[in-house]
C-alpha cells in the first residue's frame, strides 16, 4: 500500500480558484487537503473532483502567480479543525487561522500562505482529572476538565474513536499544556496516548452522544417578537430571510449579545468585515450578566468576510458548527449564528460553475438542497452517554437576490427549519424593528414547546400568544380594507380591531435595538408586559365616537411605549402601568 | 529573457488565446499587433499549455500573428504623492498631456484584504450638508455607500458636491464608462472648487475598450489604499458600478461561464464585494471612504447589480425624481455616530420624522382615492409639504445642528408632543415652546 502522505502532483491548468493537478505519484482521498508551492509560499487546497490521474482543487487563496508545472503535495487529510480548550474568546478565519495571531507579523493586510496554530501551544491550563485508571471510555467520553474563561471545558477522548477503551494512565490534578500527555488509554489492544486537543474533519458530524431528543425547551433571545410570538427551541433551527437594509445584522448582533446560552459562535460569512469589526471591539466591553465575565469570553467569532478567499467562505460555516458540537459534547448549550447562508451557497455556485457541473436553478448547483439540509440537521438537543444533554441552535441568515423569498437558498432553507423570521422591506422603511413581518413568519416550535411555554411561562401563555396573533391579523384585514374605503366605511368595532392590532405592534412587536433598557427584554418582564398588553388587546371597549376611541388608543399607545424604555423597579415604570391600568379599567372615560 | 509567441490559435470578443509555457495566473503580457499598435492584456485561464488572455485595449483590428510577450508579473499601477491632480486611463496611462509619473513604486491592484482585526470602528461623522444625507442616513468615515439611481438623475452632480463638500484630504475618482461630457463635469467642477490638486482621477469613457473598465476600481483603490496607509483620509467616488459589472459580464459570457442571472456571472457579488471592501479605517493610519453610483436599468432595484451592491455596501442613497428618497435610503453605520458625535435628539428626531412622512403619504394616497379627509389627515399633509420642501429638496444647504432644529420646528408647526413618538425626556428638552 502506497502511503498516502507521499502523494504528490503538478498543476496543469488554472481557472480562478480552481486548479487542475496531475498525480505524479501515490492515491488521492476526496476532499483531502493539499498544498500548491508557488515561489516560497504553500497555499492551501482541498481535492473536490477526481478525474484519472488529473484531480480539481479548490485553492483557499488568490490564485495569482500560480503556474503550469508547480508541485503539489497532497497531506492524506481532510479539511480539520482543532478542538481544546482556548477555542472561545478567540476570532478565526474560515480555515480556523487566528486572525489575532496573524496581526502580528503582517501589518495591515492577510497576506497568503500563512497558516497559524489555532489553539496556543504555549497556555497551560489547570486539568483535573474526572476517570481513573482501569475505568472504561468511548469516543467523546469526558476524562478531565479544565477551566475556560468561565466555563467548564471538558477534555474528552478521541470523538471518532470505535469500541471501549481502557484507561491505563492518566495524570493527577495540575498545569499542562495542550500538547502534554494527560492520558493513556487501551483500545483494542493498541495503547493511544492522550493529550487535550483533537482534530475533527469539519464535514463530518459530530455524533458521540447517545440520542437525540425532542426540543421542547424556550431558547431566550430577549427579542420580545421572537420569544413570544415565534419562538426558537434550544436545540433547534431558525432562519431569517431578508432583503438588504431590512436589519438582518442587527438582529443577529441582538441575538449573539442576549441570548441565554452557554457559548455563542457567530459565522461570519462573506459578509462585511465591518459587521465583525463591531463585535470584536465591542463583545470584550460588554458584560456578560450570567458569568460577570465580558461577553467575548464566551464568543468564538469565524470570520471569512466577502473579499477573503471563497473556497474558505464555504469551509466556514463547517468550521462554525464543528465548533459548535464540540462544546455540545460537554453538555453545554450552543447557539450558532450563519451571517449569511446565502453567501455560503454562492460560494458553492461558484465553485460548480468552475467545475463545469449542470447547473440547477439559478445556477446553483443540484446538490444545494441536501447540503443545507445537511446543514442544519446538525444542530440539535442529544443526551450524550453520561447523561448530560447539550444543544447545537442553529440560526442562519438568507440574503434573497431581490428580497424576493421564492429563490431556492431561502426555499430550500425553509423546507429544513423550524421557524422563520421573514424581514420584511416594507417594515424596516417604515421603521418598524425587528422588521421580522408578524403575519408572514412562523415558529413551529410553538407547537412542539406548547407544554413548556404553558408551565413555565403562563397557564395559557400559547392560548394568549395565539389570540394575539388573531387580532394581528384582523387588524391587518381592517388596515386594508381602509384603504380602499376610507376610515369612514368601516364600523366603529372594525377600527378598534385595528387600533388593537396597532398597539399590540408597536409597543409589543417593535423593539428599540438602541436603547438601553428597550434592546433586551427578560422572559420574565415579556410575560409580565405581555399580560398587561393583553388585557388591553381583550378587553372590550365602548366608544362613542371613532375620534373618542382614537385618542383613547394614542393616549394607551403612548403609555406602553413609554413604559418599554424604563426598567421594571423604576418608579416611572409602575407610574405607567398605574395609569394603563386605570385607563383599562375606566374604558377611556378618564382620558377623553 | 522573456519569451515572444507569434501564433495567437483563438480570438472571441476581447479574449485571445494561444499556446505558451511557463505563464502564470493573472500574469502581464504586452501585445504588438501586425500594425504596431501595442496593448497590455491579462491572463485569465490555463488549461496545460492553452493560455487565455483578456485584451486592455480590445481585441478589435487583432492579428493571430500579433507578438504576445509575458512580463512575469502581474497588474500593478504606480504610486507616489506626484499623483495629485494627474488624470489617468483605464491602464494607468497619463491623459491630461502631461508626462508619465517618475520614480513611482509600483504597487499591486486588486491585493489581499485587510485582517478585520486590523480595523476600527468607524467613528468620525462626515457632515455635507444635504440635510437627507446628515440627519437621515449619515455619511461616516470608511463607510462604503452607494448610490443608486435611474439613468438621467443628477447622480454625478451629487457626488460631485459631496465630494466638495466632505472635506476629505484626498480625492480619488473612478469614472467607468463616463460619457465624455460627465468626465468634463466633474474636471471643471474639482478644478472651480479648488479639490483638483488633492484629487486623482482615473478616467474609462464609454468610448474606450471595455477591458479597461475592469481595471478603473483596482487602480483607483489601489491607490486611495496607498494614500490612506500614509495617514491620509481618502474619499473613493466610483461611478458607474453598473458599467464595471456589466463589463464583467461580457468577459465572462466570452469565457462561457454557465452565467447565474441574468447573464452577470456567478461570482458578481464576490467581484463587486472585493471592491467595496476595499472601504477601511486602518488602525493608527488613514481611511478609505467609497461613494458609488449605481444606476438601475429601468429603476429595478431588484436587478442582480444593485440587489448584490445593496448586500455588499454600508446602505445605499435613493436618489429619484431629483430627491434623496428616505424610504430604502440607508446608513448602516449611522447608529455608530447618531446621538454619539452628534447630538443626543438625533436619533429620536430621525425616527419621528420618517415615521410621520410615512403615514402622511398614506394619507396622501388615501385622499388622492377620493376618500374624505380628516382632521389627522390634514395635519399629516401639512407636515408632507413642509418636510419635502425643507428636507428633502437637493438645493437644501444647511448644516445638520440647524437641520435638527428645523426638524422639531416643523414637528411643533404640524403635531402635539403626544403624537410624534419621541421618549418623554427628549420631547420635553426640545420641544420648541
Amino acid at each position: 500500500m502506497i502511503d498516502s502522505s507521499s502523494t504528490t502532483g503538478h498543476v496543469t491548468g488554472i481557472n480562478g480558484n480552481m486548479i487542475v493537478v496531475e498525480i505524479d505519484q501515490g492515491s488521492v482521498i476526496q476532499n483531502e487537503v493539499a498544498f500548491v508551492t508557488v515561489s516560497d509560499m504553500k497555499l492551501k487546497a482541498e481535492v473536490i473532483k477526481v478525474v484519472g490521474k488529473n484531480c480539481y482543487l479548490q485553492v483557499f487563496e488568490d490564485t495569482t502567480g500560480i503556474g503550469v508545472g508547480m508541485k503539489v503535495d497532497f497531506t492524506g487529510n481532510m479539511l480539520a479543525v482543532e478542538l481544546g480548550p482556548g477555542l472561545l474568546g478567540s476570532i478565526y478565519d474560515g480555515l480556523q487561522n487566528p486572525l489575532g495571531l496573524l496581526d502580528n507579523k503582517q501589518g495591515f493586510f492577510l497576506q497568503r500562505g500563512q497558516y497559524k496554530d489555532p489553539l496556543s501551544r504555549e497556555k497551560t491550563w489547570e486539568f483535573k482529572p474526572v476517570v481513573k485508571v482501569g475505568d472504561k471510555v468511548r469516543g467523546g467520553q469526558w476524562i478531565g476538565e479544565v477551566k475556560e474563561n468561565f466555563l467548564t471545558h471538558r477534555i474528552i477522548t478521541p470523538i471518532g474513536m470505535h469500541g471501549i477503551a481502557t484507561v491505563k494512565e492518566i495524570v493527577s490534578e495540575g498545569t499542562y499544556k495542550i500538547t502534554d500527555t494527560i492520558a493513556k488509554i487501551e483500545v483494542n489492544g493498541k495503547v493511544i496516548p492522550l493529550n487535550m486537543f483533537q482534530d475533527w474533519p469539519v464535514k463530518k458530524a459530530i455524533k458521540a452522544y447517545r440520542e437525540r431528543i425532542y426540543p421542547e425547551e424556550l431558547l431566550i433571545t430577549k427579542q420580545r417578537i421572537i420569544d413570544t410570538t415565534f419562538p426558537v427551541a434550544r436545540g433547534g433551527t431558525a432562519c431569517i430571510p431578508g432583503p438588504f437594509g431590512a436589519g438582518k445584522t442587527v438582529l443577529q448582533h441582538l441575538m449573539s449579545k442576549y441570548s441565554s446560552v452557554d457559548v455563542v459562535i457567530v459565522v461570519a460569512c462573506g459578509e462585511r468585515a465591518g459587521e465583525v469589526v463591531e463585535l470584536i471591539h465591542e463583545f470584550p466591553e460588554i458584560t456578560d450578566p450570567k458569568t460577570g465575565g465580558s461577553l467575548m469570553d464566551r464568543t468564538i467569532i469565524i470570520c471569512n468576510t466577502s473579499s477573503m478567499p471563497v473556497a474558505a467562505r464555504e469551509a466556514s460555516v463547517y468550521t462554525g458548527i464543528t465548533l459548535a458540537e464540540y462544546y455540545r459534547q460537554m453538555g453545554l448549550d450552543v447557539l450558532v449564528l450563519a451571517d449569511s447562508t446565502s453567501r455560503w451557497a454562492q460560494a458553492m455556485r461558484e465553485m460548480s460553475g468552475r467545475l463545469e457541473e449542470i447547473p440547477g436553478e439559478e445556477a446553483f448547483p443540484a446538490y444545494l438542497e441536501s447540503r443545507i439540509a445537511g446543514l442544519y440537521e446538525r444542530a440539535g438537543l442529544v443526551t450524550l452517554h453520561n447523561g448530560e444533554k447539550g444543544a447545537v441552535t442553529l440560526i442562519g441568515t438568507v440574503s434573497p437576490a431581490g428580497g424576493n423569498f421564492e429563490e431556492p437558498v431561502t426555499q430550500a432553507t425553509l423546507k429544513v427549519v423550524g421557524a422563520f423570521l421573514g424581514l420584511s422591506r416594507k417594515r424596516s422603511d417604515e421603521r418598524k424593528f425587528p422588521a421580522i413581518d408578524p403575519l408572514d413568519s412562523y415558529s413551529l416550535y410553538i407547537e412542539q414547546m406548547e407544554s413548556s411555554l404553558n408551565r413555565d411561562l403562563d397557564r395559557d401563555w400559547t392560548k394568549m400568544v395565539s389570540r394575539s396573533r388573531d387580532i394581528l391579523r384582523a387588524g391587518a384585514e381592517v388596515g386594508k380594507m381602509m384603504t380602499v374605503v376610507g376610515e369612514e366605511g368601516i364600523s366603529l368595532d372594525d377600527l378598534v380591531m385595528y387600533l388593537k392590532s396597532e398597539l399590540l405592534d408597536f409597543t409589543y412587536l417593535q423593539q428599540n435595538a438602541f436603547d438601553d433598557v428597550d434592546c433586551a427584554s427578560d422572559i420574565e418582564r415579556q410575560v409580565v408586559d405581555f399580560k398587561l398588553l393583553y388585557r388591553a388587546l381583550t378587553q372590550d371597549f365602548k366608544f362613542n365616537s371613532k375620534p373618542e376611541a382614537r385618542q383613547f388608543f394614542t393616549t394607551l399607545q403612548d403609555k406602553y411605549y413609554q413604559r418599554n424604555y424604563y426598567s421594571p423597579d423604576s418608579d416611572e415604570f409602575k407610574k405607567l402601568v398605574g395609569e394603563i391600568e386605570e385607563s383599562l379599567v375606566s374604558g377611556g372615560n378618564s382620558l377623553v | 529573457m522573456f519569451k515572444e509567441y507569434t501564433r495567437i490559435t483563438n480570438i472571441i470578443g476581447d479574449i485571445i488565446e494561444l499556446e505558451a509555457e511557463g505563464v502564470t495566473y493573472r500574469e502581464l503580457a504586452s501585445i504588438t499587433n501586425t500594425n504596431g499598435d501595442t496593448s497590455l492584456a491579462q491572463v485569465i485561464k490555463i488549461e496545460g499549455t492553452k493560455v487565455s488572455l483578456q485584451v486592455f485595449a480590445g481585441a478589435k483590428g487583432m492579428s493571430n500573428r500579433a507578438t504576445v510577450r509575458f512580463l512575469g508579473h502581474p497588474m500593478k499601477v504606480s504610486y507616489s504623492g506626484d499623483l495629485l491632480g494627474r488624470i489617468f486611463s483605464g491602464s494607468g496611462q497619463p491623459i491630461d498631456g502631461k508626462p508619465p509619473i517618475e520614480n513611482a513604486k509600483d504597487t499591486e491592484i486588486g491585493g489581499p484584504s485587510v485582517n478585520p482585526i486590523k480595523r476600527v470602528v468607524p467613528r468620525n461623522f462626515i457632515e455635507t450638508r444635504i440635510p437627507m444625507i446628515d440627519i437621515f442616513n449619515p455619511l461616516v468615515e470608511s463607510q462604503k455607500l452607494p448610490i443608486f439611481s435611474t439613468p438621467g438623475e443628477p447622480y454625478n452632480d451629487l457626488l460631485a458636491r459631496i465630494a466638495l463638500q466632505a472635506q476629505a484630504d484626498i480625492v480619488v475618482l473612478g469614472g467607468i464608462g463616463l460619457k465624455f461630457d460627465e468626465y468634463i463635469g466633474f474636471r471643471r467642477k474639482f478644478e472651480e472648487g479648488g479639490v483638483m490638486d488633492r484629487t486623482v482621477m482615473f478616467v474609462h469613457t464609454a468610448a474606450d475598450p471595455v477591458v479597461e473598465r475592469l481595471l478603473v476600481p483596482d487602480m483607483a483603490l489601489a491607490v486611495a489604499e496607498q494614500f490612506g496607509i500614509e495617514g491620509k483620509r481618502v474619499l473613493v467616488l466610483l461611478t458607474d458600478m453598473t458599467a464595471f459589472a456589466d463589463a464583467l459580464k461580457e468577459i465572462s459570457v466570452a469565457m462561457e461561464q454557465v452565467p447565474s442571472n441574468l447573464g452577470y456571472p456567478g461570482s458578481l457579488y464576490s467581484d463587486l464585494a472585493s471592491r467595496y471592501e476595499k472601504a477601511v479605517d486602518f488602525e493608527g493610519a488613514g481611511s478609505i471612504t467609497v461613494l458609488a453610483v449605481t444606476t438601475m436599468p429601468g429603476g429595478d432595484v431588484t436587478h442582480p447589480v444593485p440587489d448584490n451592491t445593496g448586500y455588499i455596501t454600508e446602505g445605499q442613497y435613493y436618489l429619484v425624481n431629483g430627491m434623496i428618497n428616505p424610504f430604502g435610503s440607508l446608513s448602516r453605520l449611522k447608529q455608530l455616530v447618531i446621538g454619539k458625535v452628534t447630538r443626543k435628539d438625533h436619533g429620536p428626531v430621525m425616527n419621528a420624522m420618517i415615521r410621520l412622512y410615512a403615514k402622511a403619504l398614506e394619507s396622501k394616497k388615501k385622499i388622492s382615492m377620493g376618500f374624505e379627509k380628516t382632521e389627522t389627515d390634514e395635519k399629516y399633509l401639512r407636515y408632507a409639504d413642509l418636510f419635502e420642501s425643507r428636507f428633502m429638496d437637493l438645493k437644501v444647504d444647511i448644516t445638520l445642528e440647524s437641520a435638527l432644529d428645523l426638524g422639531w420646528k416643523t414637528m411643533s408647526e404640524c403635531f402635539t408632543p403626544f403624537e410624534v413618538g419621541i421618549k418623554k425626556d427628549i420631547v420635553e428638552k426640545y420641544w420648541p415652546k
